[in-house]
């Protein structure tokens, strides 16, 4: 009886989660194997392509020593730091009073906002290029950093008027009384308390930022202030030539920062997704 | 010194009439209940006398200080609120120590002050502790030492005994009641458990509708009800009713209802003499309904037991009169059983004549 129930757990949950993280992580091996592989061993199809014979570090080396890598890694970080902060701060407020100071277009606001959010990508970076080289910022961070927050804080809005929406009102309708003023209950008790929230908007801002491709392609030109998605793509593809190895590096090494801050953070991030205050 | 006087206060939400024209004072030191259904407007008062409501029309007064203006923390009041809306991420402490510390109160003090309403609540082990890690019953306390921690002008409470259960609930009423005879302060009270407001207030308000129906003491609104809803609002089991002809037979006046016929005393007939409505309602608590062993026409009212309710203290019957039912609380020693005959005597003289339309108490 026990055992046949073990069995059956097996093959209705063990046997499909491992199939399907096959399935996930198979991408992420086959970077990693590319990266550690000499371009001759890469192109001989008489060997096990799953399998790295000779290891080598040329690629890694190559990557830092011929592109300028490195700066690539700090634009994009600056890029997605400072859009996120942006990103965040506005969403908080935006949020806040949408969700809580009950304005006549409060309602309208919102839905505006998440109407916002279902515009693509795609049409909207053709007037954000024009405004962006009127305002004189083409080729710079700074078309990035004003950018990204267009496709950010739609979500994050959302996400956190959801969030402050579990948070009972007499919390504050005390605090009030209390003597606090919007501001500090805005910082000694709202904020605390959506702090899950708060985390997984970041997260969420920080990985679309360091991904994103279309915009950084369509607003930077010279190679100094390329992104690390942009630069690896332009400078690592040569005409028709791919530089396999490089590029895997290239990927490994940017995935890096992303896998360290969804891995802090993780137990946040599915809390603030699922939302809700949980008292 | 901290009065509280609403003069004409109105609100309105869009077209939704929610307090009507509210007029009462309270006096210092008063523990004041109000009393409704819910959405008769009592919860709408209450806030708007804390100021997170604001107020359409009319004057609210603390002290001698027109506050309809005022923000809420100017106001010198501390609320309980039904949820207790104790803050998750603090401990008791904190939570208690946290209109204080608004108030820029120094350390020392804010620390005596918490300990002093801890020690009060019997509370103090607690301090340390998070909200979730109290029962329904301490997180109550933590709400009620938060308000007390201020040495407010005004307590409001907002139904703060609904989330306990109910025998927690008559103790906390307690607690509560010798609370205020101990701190001394003015408080307004909002449940609409009539139990609630009969065992702790002072005075009462019964609200139905955004209107006030009666304010009184307990005993005044049990014994002479203004009209026929507080009339069954109070008391439990509530009164009973029923439709009833005025028959006027020269020197005396007799109720018709049905087959029943109830003779009115000489003072009840005189009172009477002047109305020229011929349909009326009358109302006996089921108390009044004394089991008599004969049935006398004119006198008593007679039918067939159909529910016997024994609580301990004392026994309901429910039983049928012919065009109407009646409870009469019959005490723990009356054997009275299902199906069987039941002869009662209505008190006349604590017989409860209303309106039929305007449902107005007859006095």
């Amino acid at each position: 009886m026990a055992i046949e129930r073990v069995g059956s757990k097996v093959f209705k949950f063990y046997v499909p989660l491992a199939a399907y993280l096959a399935f996930l992580l198979f991408p992420f091996y086959w970077m990693v194997n590319t990266v550690f592989k000499s371009n001759s061993e890469l192109y001989n199809m008489d060997l096990n392509p799953f399998y790295v014979h000779s290891p080598t570090l040329g690629n890694i080396v190559s990557l830092f020593t011929e592109t300028i890598f490195l700066k690539w890694m700090a634009n994009t970080f600056i890029v997605a730091l400072s859009a996120t902060l942006i990103s965040l701060v506005t969403s908080l407020l935006a949020a806040y009073a949408i969700q809580r100071l009950q304005f006549k277009t409060s309602g309208p606001t919102g839905v505006a906002i998440f109407l916002g959010y279902l515009v693509p990508q795609t049409i909207l970076f053709i007037p954000l290029a024009h405004i962006i080289f009127k305002i004189k910022l083409w080729d710079s961070l700074w078309a990035l950093i004003l950018t990204y927050p267009t496709f950010l804080i739609p979500f994050c809005t959302w996400l956190l008027m959801g969030y402050f929406k579990s948070i009972p009102k007499e919390m504050e309708e005390c605090a009030m009384i209390d003597g606090a003023s919007r501001i500090k209950i805005f910082r000694k008790i709202i904020l605390p308390l959506c702090m899950p929230g708060v985390l997984s908007a970041g997260i969420f801002c920080f990985t679309l930022s360091w991904n994103e491709y279309l915009y950084a392609l369509a607003f930077i030109s010279s190679t100094a202030k390329k992104t690390v998605p942009i630069g690896l793509v332009t400078e690592l593809v040569r005409g028709d030539v791919y530089h396999w190895g490089a590029l895997m590096a290239g990927a490994l090494c940017a995935s890096v920062p992303v896998a360290l801050v969804y891995s802090f953070f993780v137990e946040h991030y599915v809390a603030g997704m699922t939302g809700a205050l949980k008292e | 010194m901290a009065e509280v006087r609403l003069e004409n206060v109105c609100k309105h939400f869009d077209d939704v009439v929610a307090v009507d024209n509210f007029n009462m004072s309270i006096k210092d030191k008063e523990f004041v209940v109000l009393v409704g259904p819910s959405g008769c407007g009592k919860t709408t008062t209450l806030r708007m006398i804390a100021g997170l409501e604001s107020i359409t029309s009319g004057d609210v007064y603390i002290g001698d200080n027109l506050i309809n203006k005022l923000p809420a923390k100017d106001r010198n009041i501390a609320m309980v609120f039904q949820n207790y809306a104790l803050y998750p991420h603090m401990t008791v402490f904190d939570n208690m120590a946290f209109s204080l510390e608004m108030r820029k109160r120094p350390k020392d003090e804010i620390k005596q002050r918490v300990q002093e309403a801890a020690e009060i609540l019997g509370i103090e082990p607690l301090l340390s502790r998070k909200p979730k890690q109290l029962s329904g019953g301490q997180r109550q306390r933590v709400a009620v030492g938060r308000a007390i921690v201020r040495k407010p002008g005004v307590f409001l409470f907002d139904e703060p005994l609904s989330n306990l259960d109910a025998k927690l609930r008559v103790q906390t009423r307690l607690e509560l009641k010798k609370l205020h005879e101990r701190l001394a302060t003015t408080a307004v009270y909002v449940t609409h458990d009539q139990i609630e407001a009969m065992t702790m207030g002072d005075r009462i308000v019964v609200m139905r509708d955004g209107l006030i129906q009666q304010i009184g003491s307990p005993l005044e609104l049990y014994d002479t009800p203004a009209n026929r809803f507080v009339a069954g609002f109070i008391g439990s089991p509530a009164m009973n009713f029923f439709d009833a002809r005025l028959n006027d037979t020269g020197d005396t006046t007799s109720l018709q209802a049905g087959g029943v016929r109830i003779d009115l005393p000489a003072e009840t007939s005189k009172l009477l003499a002047d109305y020229t409505q011929d349909q009326i309602v009358a109302g006996i608590r089921p108390e009044d309904l004394i089991v008599a062993t004969e049935h006398t026409p004119g006198k008593t009212i007679q039918g067939t037991v159909e529910v016997v309710e024994p609580i301990g203290n004392e026994t309901y019957v429910d039983f049928n009169a012919g065009s109407f039912s009646l409870i009469a609380a019959v005490g723990r020693k009356a054997r009275i059983k299902t199906h069987s005959n039941l002869v009662v005597e209505p008190s006349v003289a604590n017989l409860h004549l209303f309106d039929a339309a305007s449902e107005k108490a007859i006095r």
